[in-house]
């Protein structure tokens, strides 16, 4: 393999895995705070990328207002869903939340394909961001690094938010017990709308930037991504902000790799995420930074 | 209430059903014959993933994969040989495979089989992970047999798929394998390991320190589970006569979890009800993708509008039914005995 081809295969795992890193973060944080696997957050993700697809398209509007709309409308899509699906289940068996969420998934899901059909729409191309630009002789998008730039930023950001803010202390306060913090008297609920709408928004970033990348639309386009970003989560160590992106970074820069390195393997590429994530499972049954919970008796 | 009374009313449902199918069989059209089979396999696929869930406690998602093997493995040995040599177009099947033929009970069996060894290799080490890890890794498990069985071109023809199965799983053989699969479970549940089960699933360090294997029992819970997944993925297979990797992804397993869970997580007669309540009502939803003719308007059909209802109400029953339609509620003769009493008993009172 040349030089240049490392630099490129380097720079996808580097976009890749800060796609899955920021989708990840939306489960790591709702499970951390609600123990529950928002299995519609892989939705939430493709439905920001139609709010864009309306904002351009229907709307007329340009770029950047058209991309913070749609960040602003899924953060909101993230906390409605939270209200009307998963808070009247706050005290019911988990598994009841957890089908709950599987009955959003499904609606989200055919709601896009009633609304937009199933035909794939084209993604507006934003040129700049698009245009294939050298790097000596090897051949990258501007994208490659725009990507991983955003994704840091943004994760530096909620990093500090959780660790510098009143509200970072009350969501790391619920993650440990949510009785207590609610006695503390902080706004338990406001609290988790929060922590949804902050989780939908990353994952709003993630589908609009991922939409630039594979610039076509459908209403099933979250689901693989979506269940990629989960095990990311996992295998960082779920209810880790650092975890999940870390994850998502080992996952981005492992399959990359499989496909560039072994070519005849890649029909198993979406079977090596949960290998890895079983094997990893078993060393480490809490993921790469989980913390060790002991059982309680 | 004696057991041998409860032996002949068991015995006596068991004829009225096989009655009702055989008048189902004559007389009602194509399309309702193949909901009651749908509704009969789900039933098995509902209540193998209620004896791993609902009553051991171990949260598995691997029942697509268990299917797959299931489905797979009656396919190939239900297909002729000529035909196998036609459809394996992509690559030859490879040689033991491609000749191998047996009856189609056998067939079952050995679907059945295949899934639960597949399924005690899973449980070795998956088992020792507790709460929604164990969902994660059997979830990978599950996606991890279907892509195999994607690239495994030269035995299961890849993302082609099997086509023109023989159509043997009729009403009597999926409604035969129903009854088994209830009988053997309520067995297994009455029975003292029953409570075993029951023991590991509400508090697992418990059951340790009385001196239960609680490894063992929920190996057993998680094999006997698998086999009869297994066995509704060949009963699946041979009913829908296409099977191809993508059918069995982990959208499946949802689907059975959702029966599960709708009809009432620890009951058998939950699984049943929300079996035949999911399925019927899957099936009776297609209209609305058909074309509606109201008076002179004329609606065309929309893709996706079945299943947009389906999640609402999906929603709705769960928000305001969260233990399920029946909750919990198990069926016995006893309580169907007091229950007809105290009708018959108000009746009473009411004329006098």
């Amino acid at each position: 393999m040349t030089f240049d081809m490392i630099v490129q295969h380097f720079f996808n795992a580097l976009m890749l895995g800060s796609l899955y890193g920021l989708i990840a973060i939306g489960y790591t944080m709702v499970y951390g705070i609600l123990r529950l696997i928002n299995f519609a957050h892989g939705d939430i993700f493709m439905i920001s990328t139609y709010f864009v697809f309306i904002a351009i398209a229907g709307m007329r509007l340009p770029w950047i207002p058209a991309v913070a709309l749609s960040i602003a409308a899924t953060a909101l899509f993230g906390v409605m869903v939270d209200r009307i699906a998963y808070q009247p289940l706050r005290n019911a068996p988990r598994i009841s939340a957890l089908i709950s969420a599987i009955g959003v998934s499904f609606f989200i899901e055919n709601l896009c394909l009633v609304i937009f059909t199933g035909v794939p729409k084209p993604m507006p191309r934003f040129e700049p961001l698009v245009r294939v630009m050298s790097l000596g002789s090897a051949r990258i998008l501007p994208l490659a690094v725009f990507v991983p730039a955003i994704s840091f930023i943004l994760v530096g950001a909620l990093l500090w938010m959780l660790y510098r803010t009143k509200p970072g202390l009350a969501m790391r306060a619920i993650s440990r017990d949510i009785e207590t913090t609610r006695l503390m008297g902080v706004k338990v609920d406001r609290i988790i709308a929060l922590t949804f709408a902050i989780g939908s928004a990353l994952a709003a970033a993630a589908g609009i930037m991922w939409a630039l990348r594979y610039p076509q639309i459908h209403p099933f386009m979250g689901v693989f991504p979506g269940l990629k970003a989960f095990i990311a989560a996992v295998l960082g160590g779920i209810g880790s902000v650092q975890g999940a992106m870390i994850g998502g970074l080992l996952l981005g820069f492992m399959e990359i790799m499989l496909v560039a390195l072994f070519p005849s393997l890649s029909g198993y590429r979406d079977a090596f995420a949960f290998i890895l994530l079983i094997l990893i499972l078993f060393y480490r049954p809490t993921g790469l930074m989980g913390e060790r919970l002991e059982d309680k008796i | 209430m004696k057991s041998s009374t409860k032996l002949l009313l068991d015995a006596a449902s068991v004829a009225l059903l096989a009655l009702f199918l055989w008048w189902a069989q004559g007389h009602l059209d194509g399309y309702k014959v193949q909901v009651l089979n749908l509704v009969a396999v789900n039933a098995i696929l509902a209540i193998s993933l209620n004896l791993i869930y609902g009553f051991t406690g171990m949260f598995s998602l691997a029942h697509a994969g268990f299917m797959a093997i299931g489905a797979y493995v009656t396919a190939i040995l239900i297909l002729p040989a000529a035909q196998k040599e036609m459809m394996y177009i992509l690559e030859p099947m490879l040689w033991p495979f491609s000749v191998m033929h047996a009856p189609f009970f056998v067939a079952v069996v050995a679907g059945g089989l295949a899934a639960a060894f597949v399924g005690l290799l899973m449980a070795l080490p998956c088992l020792r992970l507790g709460g929604d890890y164990l969902g994660i890794a059997t979830l990978g498990f599950g996606e991890i047999i279907r892509v195999v069985f994607t690239n495994m071109t030269p035995v299961t023809n890849g993302a082609l798929g099997l086509k023109g199965i023989p159509a043997y799983a009729n009403l009597g053989w999926n409604y035969f394998w129903c009854v088994l699969t209830i009988y053997v479970i309520v067995k297994l549940l009455s029975s003292n390991f029953g409570n075993t089960l029951r023991a590991v699933r509400d508090d697992e360090v418990a059951a340790k320190a009385m001196g239960i294997n609680t490894f063992r029992a929920k190996t057993i819970s998680f094999v006997v589970g698998a086999f009869f997944a297994g066995v509704g993925g060949s009963l699946m297979g041979s009913l829908i006569t296409t099977i191809d990797p993508k059918m069995f992804n982990f959208q499946l397993t949802f689907n059975i979890l959702m029966f599960v869970v709708v009809g009432g997580l620890g009951s058998i007669t939950g699984s049943l009800v929300g079996t035949l309540v999911i399925t019927v009502l899957l099936e009776w939803l297609r209209f609305v993708e058909d074309t509606i003719k109201i008076g002179s308007w004329e609606i065309a059909g929309m893709p996706g509008m079945r299943m947009l209802i389906f999640s609402l109400l999906l929603l709705f029953i769960i928000l305001y039914r969260r233990e399920g339609i029946i909750g919990g509620y198990e069926f016995s003769w006893e309580g169907a005995a007091r229950f007809a009493k105290r009708i018959t008993g108000k009746g009473a009172r009411a004329d006098g």
